[in-house]
């Protein structure tokens, strides 16, 4: 049996597991990264326009703090993030983003003097200072009050993750990449690593560690093609941890929806095109946002121009095409030479998936899957619930700092911030632990992989694993969407509840010996269903309207009975989810109007000390495991207040 | 513009001629193997091969991860031209598509190869990080730099190890220690880069030999086919210069000292 040891495993090669697994390598412990793929392609390399951090050097974002982004974040949320891990995001980026320079990240720079901008509609000349000249630049994007997104062309990802991945180099950290953890050692709610799976040779292994992390991403793959997200993103880290039956996973329901993914291939069109200036048409060339959201126009938030742009297609205003109505994104204006300097990977894209040149020619858009707010739920330290010693990070994880909608830009800054951050701590659990774990607790999962890989082998008879992956996608996509209602929501479950009674019954066509592709996907179909039946339960019982999770029959959010985060357990009993729900956290900024998304919401009822004062207990009776840090430490209560003025102008007047 | 998109050859149908060799399964011989799909709009490689993988061959490997060709997963010989599968369609190819792996790299199964190994061996080989000149100040603000020297390094940054590049090479197909275009692009800009403290010293350790830059004997297909479009030659000149300015130096100031 291929059993190995280390101190810290770290699951998934992107850039929140290899920052982290850089902390932890960096306090002299011995750290092994696992991925599915080489790192330098793990989908962080996919993120195009731009890492949010509040450095303020242009004119546009003079001003900025990181009391605003924080602002700009919990409004993004809805009011759904945990607003002390916003804040302990919002102080930390500007480090992070400031380290990666250090690293070697090509950042667009300032250019002082006379710079052409396209701000809502109009073409401005701004006169950037002297002194910032050289300094990170930054470009609009939605939601925030300031310029804030740090960017490098559109491949902002790109650059981040080879900066990284060169410290991980020159580190020498041991990366095994090909490799699969198909479950979770554990054992008396301790977590002793992963069981593995060669993806050259098919081969099942383990990993004991003193500290997992789980840092595999989001989900976006159980919407099958529709979704802007790489084929890898199919949620395996999420799937291992609720397979324990321990550890919940939270706001799986909230899903994000891109404004803009390219039609028909699905891929990503950066918010960096709307952010440096370009609009949206509908059939009638009539840029609709302006109509729809006059402050914001392009740039609300995404669940916003999301909604705004499935309604112009509900309401006829639609191009229609073979692949579905779509809209369209005009770049025109903006000309040749920003495009393939400043969006150079757009132009591309363009040319090479649809044979267009954006400097003359519209971009067939639609919302599209985009992003896992929900993920594993693990306290701010980045310590799951329910299982000790295991720790997830980044889009896999629900730290929780989206809530309900994340802000563009946020994401790229939350793996390496969140990476530092949840890393220091994984070190100092690491550090202090020993490695106790029973080696014939090891053996019996691994025995387990070994029956789950022999009972697929032996079926001859029975659905194919691709069509039930079809047939899952297409109910998400259809009932659990951008608008949601209590029907749709209702047949969406029965529906994948019975796509996941099929799983048992599918039966492989390859009998092929190595790493074979198709047995390779058999292993991930079973936990993608259930990941997609607890996103459609959890839309389905929470019945209002927050963030990305908008339903049609509860518009209002309603802070009286739905200020809260839903927790999803697997019980292998009823062989059913079961839901829970806990306070978002402590509360600063109460919760009011976001400034765009013109929605009503119902007030709170109980009092805002009341509701923080059960925070703590609420949530360790879900199982949340007690910090280095007590509660609350972070918190830089009432800091906002001096920043009021700075919220949007339409702010309070809906 | 007069790219084809995606349209115009729909109804046809394609014949895949797809190499097939499961190093697991020794006995069976590499081979071709044919298989025929009818052609959808905007079809690209990735959408016709996952078809032919789930309706007709589940045991057929290949690579996709972004399928919007920034993670350099999918790089293969197409029609002999090593490319990027995901961002090919397949209404600018003719009915029939010859698809095998690239050569150099150690091959996993079918379509499938081990790029990562040998880009780690590379990075680590040519020290593709930045060696920094002072340990980070997290309190300090960032180094000025000048955002066309930052967009001339973004420019080399751009390679993403996709590995046709050296593929496509004549020296890398025969010698296993040529670090390649994409290495030698590496090198380029982190030599760029005034964040990286190396000096001259350092760097002509690095490539001004056999595995770097004299290995090159100047054919150029690594700029042909480079999916990214790098301006692999101008880097190549770049290094050959500094290389050589290099060499000289010594001599010259030997004859100096003569004078």
């Amino acid at each position: 049996m291929d059993l190995r040891t280390t101190d810290v495993l770290v699951i998934g090669g992107g850039l929140a597991g290899e920052r982290c697994a850089i902390e932890n390598a960096l306090a002299g412990l011995d750290v092994t990264l696992l991925s599915l793929v080489p790192p330098r392609r793990s989908h962080s390399c996919a993120a195009q326009g731009g890492m949010q951090a509040a450095l303020g050097n242009c004119l546009k974002a003079e001003g900025d703090d990181p009391t605003l982004h924080f602002l700009d974040t919990v409004r993004g949320s809805d009011w759904g993030a945990d607003q002390e891990v916003a804040r302990i995001f919002a102080e930390e980026a500007p480090v992070a983003v400031r380290e990666l320079a250090h690293w070697g990240v090509p950042w667009t720079r300032v250019r002082p003097g006379k710079n052409t901008y396209f701000i809502k509609g109009q073409r401005v000349d701004l006169e950037d200072r002297e002194e910032n000249a050289g300094l990170i630049m930054h470009r609009d994007f939605g939601g925030t009050a300031k310029w804030r997104a740090c960017y490098a062309s559109a491949g902002t990802g790109h650059a981040l993750l080879y900066a990284v991945d060169g410290e991980i180099v020159r580190l020498g950290i041991r990366v095994i990449d090909r490799i699969e953890a198909v479950s979770l050692v554990h054992d008396a709610g301790r977590c002793w690593g992963a069981v593995t799976r060669c993806l050259r040779t098919g081969q099942l292994g383990a990993w004991l560690a003193k500290a997992t992390v789980i840092a595999t991403g989001g989900y976006g793959r159980i919407y099958g093609r529709y979704t802007t997200n790489a084929t890898i993103n199919e949620g395996t880290g999420a799937s291992i941890a609720l397979e324990t039956g321990e550890v919940p996973l939270g706001n799986m329901e909230a899903v994000q929806f891109h404004p803009t993914g390219l039609v028909p291939s699905g891929i990503l069109i950066t918010e960096g095109c709307r952010g440096d200036g370009g609009y949206l048409l509908n059939d009638e060339g009539e840029r609709f946002m302006v109509r729809a959201e006059p402050e914001k126009q392009e740039l609300a938030s995404r669940d916003v121009v999301s909604r705004h742009m499935m309604n112009e297609i509900r309401e006829g205003r639609g191009v229609d095409s073979p692949a579905g109505a779509h809209l369209w994104l005009d770049m025109r204006h903006v000309g040749e030479h920003h495009l393939r300097t400043k969006l150079r990977e757009i132009w591309e894209i363009c040319r090479d998936f649809n044979g267009i040149d954006p400097a003359r020619e519209l971009i067939p858009v639609r919302p599209i899957q985009h992003y896992s707010m929900g993920g594993i739920r693990v306290n701010k330290e980045g310590q799951a619930y329910g299982l000790a010693g295991l720790f997830a990070v980044g889009e896999a994880a629900c730290w929780d700092m989206h809530g309900f909608n994340r802000l563009g830009g946020n994401s790229l800054a939350e793996t390496v911030v969140a990476g530092r951050f949840i890393g220091r701590h994984v070190a100092e659990f690491a550090g202090k632990a020993s490695l106790a774990a029973d080696t014939a607790v090891a053996e019996s999962f691994l025995a387990d992989a070994q029956r789950r890989i022999e009972g697929w082998l032996a079926r001859t008879d029975g659905p194919s694993i691709y069509a039930i992956r079809d047939s899952i996608a297409e109910t998400l996509n259809h009932k659990v969407g951008v608008f949601r209602n209590g029907d749709e929501l209702e047949q969406a479950c029965k529906e994948i509840e019975a796509q996941l009674a099929r799983v048992d019954g599918a039966a492989l066509r390859s009998r092929a010996p190595g790493m074979n592709p198709e047995l390779c996907f058999a292993l991930r179909i079973e936990g993608m269903a259930r990941l997609a039946w607890i996103t459609a339960l959890g839309a389905l019982e929470r019945t209002e309207s927050r963030g990305a999770h908008s339903r049609l029959d509860h518009p209002e959010r309603d802070d009286s009975r739905w200020l809260n985060r839903t927790l999803a357990r697997w019980s292998h009993e009823t062989g059913a989810p079961s839901l829970s729900w806990e306070p978002v956290g402590l509360l600063d900024l109460p919760p009011g109007d976001r400034g765009y998304g013109k929605s009503k919401h119902l007030e709170m009822q109980t009092p805002i000390e009341a509701y923080n004062h059960a925070v703590e207990a609420a949530w360790r009776s879900e199982g949340a495991l007690p910090t280095q840090e007590p509660l609350g430490a972070r918190m830089q209560w009432g800091a906002w207040q001096d920043f009021e003025h700075h919220a949007s102008p339409e702010h309070g007047s809906e | 513009m007069a790219r084809n998109n995606g349209n115009s050859d729909a109804g046809r149908t394609l014949r895949f001629e797809i190499f097939r060799f499961n190093p697991h399964e020794p006995d069976v011989e590499p081979r071709m193997q044919t298989f025929e799909l009818e052609e959808t709009p905007f079809m690209t490689l990735f959408v016709a091969l996952n078809q032919i993988r789930e309706e007709h061959d589940p045991s057929l490997q290949f690579d996709f991860a972004c399928r919007s060709a920034v993670c350099g997963s999918c790089g293969m010989l197409v029609n002999g031209r090593p490319t990027l599968a995901c961002k090919t369609l397949t209404s600018e190819l003719s009915e029939t598509i010859r698809l095998q792996p690239l050569p150099v790299f150690k091959l996993i199964g079918d379509l499938s190869v081990d790029t990562g190994t040998w880009f780690r061996g590379m990075v680590e080989k040519v020290r593709g990080w930045i060696h920094e000149r002072a340990p980070f100040d997290p309190a300090a603000p960032e180094d000025r730099m000048d955002d066309e020297l930052s967009q001339a390094i973004y420019e080399g940054e751009r390679c993403i190890e996709c590995g046709c590049c050296i593929a496509g090479c004549g020296v890398a197909n025969v010698r296993e220690d040529f670090v390649g275009a994409a290495g030698l692009n590496r090198v380029a800009r982190f030599m760029a880069d005034p964040r990286d403290g190396r000096d001259t010293a350092e760097w002509f350790e690095v490539v001004s030999n056999d595995q770097g830059v004299f290995g090159c004997l100047g054919l150029m297909g690594c700029q042909d086919v480079c999916p990214k479009e790098l301006p692999l030659l101008e880097q190549y000149a770049y290094l050959r210069r500094k290389s050589l300015g290099q060499l000289r130096a010594p001599a010259r100031e030997a004859g100096e000292d003569v004078a």
